[in-house]
């Protein structure tokens, strides 16, 4: 699945990286604790997250995630932007709840990374 | 080659900053994309720490054909008991380095995982001091 797929079935907004968003994705991660997201070596990966500050913008470029969701609401900063542009990071941010977009991203079938 | 950074305790803002630049290098170096993340991730969980935990720090990383080393050297409270701090789930982390998404016990845990070595040496009051090695299995360019 294209992350523009998942833009359209979280009824997401594209924060950055529009020209990315061809992007095949298979596993997706949900998790709010950064050494939790530094566990990770699975390839296309989509990581949701309810913690929006600079050091999830960091931790995705040191775990070479480039595909972010923000979930509830939660907007991105401008240092969380530029950052995330100079990472060539996707970033969507969504209104619905963690579990409401984990249940539909797993129903479209997407993977759990455990 | 040798690179050195100084890391602020309690800076969230700048927290990852030496980890990121010190990624540019290695990518320069054509290091292997597999090897530099077992590298920045390591690095960056022990530059974490000492913004969350002490209050200042200093890294000084050896890059050579075989190897990367890596000393991070902070001036902080120290960790009384080394095992009890290596055990996944054990955190002292203040609600501040909580809401920052760091705190979840895991950080040391994921230092080792990723490492060919690692010793750590603390003393209560003063600070930590944490020493890994990774092997280059790639030969760099120079
Ligand atoms: N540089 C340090 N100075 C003082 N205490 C430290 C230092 N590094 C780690 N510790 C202690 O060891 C504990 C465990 O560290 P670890 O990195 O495993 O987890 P954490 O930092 O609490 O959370 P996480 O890394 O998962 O975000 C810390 O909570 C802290 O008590
Ligand atoms: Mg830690």
């Amino acid at each position: 699945m294209k992350i523009k797929d998942i833009a359209e079935i979280l009824n997401a907004k594209v924060v950055c990286g529009e020209q990315f968003l061809n992007r095949e994705i298979s596993h997706v991660f949900a998790s709010d604790l950064m050494s939790d997201v530094l566990t990770i070596d699975t390839e296309n990966l989509l990581l949701l997250t309810g913690l929006t500050n600079i050091q999830t913008i960091r931790t995705s470029e040191m775990a070479d995630v480039t595909n972010i969701v923000l979930v509830r609401n939660k907007a991105a900063s401008e240092e969380m932007i530029t950052l995330a542009k100079e990472n060539r990071i996707v970033m969507l941010e969504c209104s619905y709840s963690m579990f409401k977009s984990c249940g539909l991203l797993y129903q479209a079938g997407l993977q759990p990374v455990y | 080659m040798n690179f050195n950074y100084s890391v602020e305790g309690g800076n969230f803002s700048k927290a990852g900053t030496a980890s990121s630049q010190f990624k540019k290098v290695l990518k320069q170096l054509n290091v292997d994309p597999i090897t530099i993340k077992r590298i920045v991730v390591a690095l960056y969980e022990a530059e974490v720490n000492i913004v969350a935990h002490a209050w200042e720090g200093k890294i000084d990383i050896e890059v050579d054909m075989e190897k990367v080393y890596i000393n991070l050297a902070d001036k902080g409270p120290g960790i009384a008991d080394i095992n009890q701090a290596m055990k996944p789930g054990f955190s002292t982390a203040s609600p501040s380095v909580r809401e920052m998404g760091f705190g979840a016990g895991m950080g040391l845990m994921n230092i080792k995982n990723n490492v060919d070595s690692l010793h750590i040496s603390s003393e209560v009051g003063k600070g930590t001091e944490l020493e890994m090695t990774i092997n280059l299995s790639s030969i760099i360019s120079k």
